[in-house]
């Protein structure tokens, strides 16, 4: 299953802990998560369902490239890092 | 007269309080966090927009008076319908996304649970559950003239104003940059744009009057009076004496009608404050030296208050929210981009310093009892 950490800059606000979830896409993977954690959706996503502007989200060390629908392809060994993108400041 | 203040900053917020000793920073919450708003209901309920520059805009509530705080709902767009080509007035498309939360009123006495919440890009919100969920108000929102709005000091449209009647909160008037200022009097079933006489100098001559996209930055109701209400705009000083019926523009303030803040007298609407910067293009205090301004006679003369302020080399700017009077209208404070602090507890004849060294305030409120 992918493996799916969240950054530890988000943790301050809502607990995020690492987690192994179902999905073929990044999108089916991070509302794995969501739906047990529905607090951490809105510091990720936006309430159109895009990431958020100044977040980032990596898929074996890839950046995704699909950041409104998040269509891009996870394996089932994946590793999903929820990152802070350094555009935030 | 209130004893407590709170200063909302680029860094937290902090809570003011008097004592014998004067008025300290006796408290912090959100540490680190930009606080763009600060909303005391009264009876301990408060509220606090965060914008968190990775995470979003969140919204907290208080029911302790500000001793605790818990994550509550944020006012949160609808779905964009697909393939909608919504634009704003300078044509950028408008992203239906909390940016920013910019004013939060209570909805007034007769509806105590009841909120009204302004954000960036424009839209008005509403919550009947103190915050738990929001609403956006969608006749506002779906009114033709907001594709004519566009963004003033932000880059896109921002409603920072809410001025809700006191003898009628069905009556609620908003004040958007830039996009006028909207008069609703059925509780936001259908508004109508009441900027008329409002002077937009950003404007070819041909629009200058037009009175959806003036700049208001800021527009605040006197409470005992409410026909009477003061806008700071883009381009000067503006009233209105029949409840927005008409604006007049106040000219030749001395230093300057340039700035975003303004207060009115709780029981008189034509005493006021402002705090002036030297122009748009050059956002500083005229010769370095920080002054308030006020008018007791509805802005024909003015008294120019600078006793306690720094008179040097001072480049404090003080923005919309950032200014306050108590319920007496004897107590004012007003905070500045550079972090400082000021109170008056004479209606500005002498001011003290609070502090220097806050982070840049973005609202200061007074305590409500």
């Amino acid at each position: 299953m992918p493996h799916v950490v969240f950054t530890p800059a988000l943790q301050r606000h809502v607990t995020c802990p690492p987690a192994d979830v179902e999905g073929s896409t990044v999108r089916e993977a991070l509302e794995r998560v969501f739906r047990e954690n529905p607090r951490a959706r809105g510091y990720v996503l936006d309430e159109q369902g895009a990431l958020r502007k100044h977040m980032a989200v990596f898929i074996d060390g890839e950046t995704v490239q699909d950041r409104i629908g998040l269509s891009d392809g996870v394996g089932a060994d994946s590793q999903i890092y929820v990152m802070q993108a350094l555009s935030g400041g | 007269m209130a004893d407590r203040l709170f200063a909302a900053t680029r860094k937290g917020l902090f809570t003011i309080d008097r004592s014998a000793a004067g008025w300290r920073v006796t408290r912090s919450a959100f540490l680190g966090d930009p606080v763009s708003i600060v909303m005391d209901a009264g009876g301990g309920w408060m509220y606090a927009s965060l914008g968190l520059g990775h995470f979003g805009v969140k919204l907290h509530r208080s029911t302790d008076g500000g001793e605790t705080w818990e994550e509550c709902g944020t006012p949160a767009y609808p779905p964009k319908p697909e393939g909608l080509d919504d634009r704003d007035g300078n044509g950028r498309p408008v992203e239906w996304r909390t940016e920013m939360i910019w004013a939060l009123a209570p909805a007034g006495p007769d509806q105590p649970d009841a909120l009204w919440c302004g954000t960036l890009p424009g839209g008005l919100f509403r919550s009947e559950d103190a915050g738990s969920t929001w609403e956006l108000n969608r006749p506002l929102w779906d009114n033709p003239d907001r594709k004519k709005w566009f963004g003033g000091g932000a880059e896109i449209p921002g409603l920072h104003s809410i001025c809700v009647d006191p003898r009628d909160s069905r009556r609620v008037l908003v004040g958007v940059s830039c996009g006028g200022a909207w008069l609703t009097e059925d509780g936001g079933a259908s508004w109508a744009c009441r900027a008329q006489g409002m002077r937009a100098e950003y404007m070819p001559p041909e629009r200058q009057f037009d009175p959806v996209i003036q700049d208001p930055h800021i527009v605040v109701q006197c409470r005992d009076e409410p026909e009477k209400l003061w806008a700071q705009h883009h381009n000067g000083i503006f009233r209105t004496t029949d409840g927005a019926g008409s604006w007049q523009e106040i000219k030749d303030v001395p230093p300057s009608v340039f700035g975003f803040a303004v207060a009115v007298h709780p029981q008189d609407g034509d005493t006021a404050w402002f705090v002036p910067a030297v122009k748009d293009e050059r956002r500083i205090p005229v010769d370095g030296k920080v002054v308030v301004t006020r008018t007791r006679d509805g802005g024909k003369s003015f008294d120019v208050l600078r006793e306690g302020l720094p008179q040097e080399h001072a480049y404090d700017l003080t923005f919309r929210h950032a200014l306050d009077i108590d319920g007496s209208g004897d107590r004012l404070a007003f905070g500045s981009t550079t972090g400082s602090l000021w109170v008056t507890e004479d209606q500005g004849d002498h001011w003290q310093c609070v502090s220097s060294n806050l982070p840049p305030v973005y609202c200061v409120r007074f305590a409500r009892s």
